[in-house]
């Protein structure tokens, strides 16, 4: 029996009020203009997140000085309604070529704008990458300040109901 | 990993915090995660599941017996900033197709 913990993938779904060309337009040609700035592997400041328009295109990172850091690929490019992306950064938010974790964006036609639908799964992939995050997770800063925070939010919330 | 709430919400539940508290101090059977609690088996198996699926615990047979442990891999907290990071990062493009829109409109 294999122990392999699999965790259920991350699902978010938001709306936008533009149509489904111009959404996926956004999310991969404009991915600099929204990615979260703080949100990079390199110690040099980050011009933008690139995706390449094809299949089988890069998914990197352009820094400032001209250098690039590899998010993942794309493995599925069908404008304008789905977008495969594989995310190839490990917990420690480093690249490896050996990490496959599927991303994948979905653009559906709504009345007044276009339902987006992001997936993230096979997290699982990650726990084998996971040493670092192992020593923080049982080391003093880990679990037992996970916890403590987790209370403190309790009684705020208890709080809430009195 | 400061933002770890989606953590949380799986351990919002008081009983489910107690299962999960149980497993602090090492590996445990169902049983033995189960006795004590007000709860049945059957629904502290439930709770069980909710916490696996946030990441937060793992089990493995032995025998006729399942015992979970807190998932040493820490993929809980891993899912829990990937799913804070795709909220903001979402958020963020939502913001962004609505300023576009408007300037087009202009």
């Amino acid at each position: 029996m294999s122990t392999q913990i699999r965790p259920a993938p991350v699902r978010k779904s938001i709306f936008v009020g533009a149509p489904q060309d111009r959404a996926f337009e956004v999310f991969t040609d404009g991915i600099g203009r929204w990615w979260p700035q703080t949100h990079k592997t390199g110690p040099v400041d980050l011009d933008r997140p690139v995706i390449e328009p094809k299949e089988g295109g890069r998914w990197y990172e352009l820094y400032v000085d001209g250098s690039e850091r590899e998010i993942g690929k794309v493995a599925a490019w069908e404008p304008p309604g789905r977008l495969l992306l594989i995310w190839q950064l490990t917990p420690e938010f480093a690249f490896d070529p050996d990490l496959v974790t599927e991303v994948e964006v979905l653009f559906t036609p709504e009345s007044g704008g276009t339902r987006v639908d992001l997936e993230h799964r096979d997290l699982e992939r990650m726990g084998e990458k996971a040493e670092a995050m192992r020593e923080t997770v049982s080391g003093p800063g880990g679990w037992p300040a996970l916890l403590q925070l987790f209370a403190d939010e309790a009684k705020i919330q208890r709080k809430g109901e009195m | 990993m400061a933002n770890a709430n989606r953590v949380f919400a799986a351990l919002t539940d008081p009983t489910r915090r107690a299962v999960f508290e149980r497993l602090r101090h090492g590996p445990r059977p169902v049983g033995e995660i189960a006795r004590g609690l007000p709860v049945s088996r059957p629904a502290v198996s439930q709770h069980l599941k909710v916490l696996k699926e946030a990441g937060l615990v793992d089990d493995r047979s032995e025998g006729t017996r399942r015992i979970y442990q807190i998932d040493p891999k820490g993929l809980g907290a891993m899912r829990a900033w990937l799913d804070q990071f795709w909220d903001s990062a979402l958020t963020a493009f939502a913001a962004e197709v609505e300023r576009a829109s408007k300037e087009e409109k202009k």
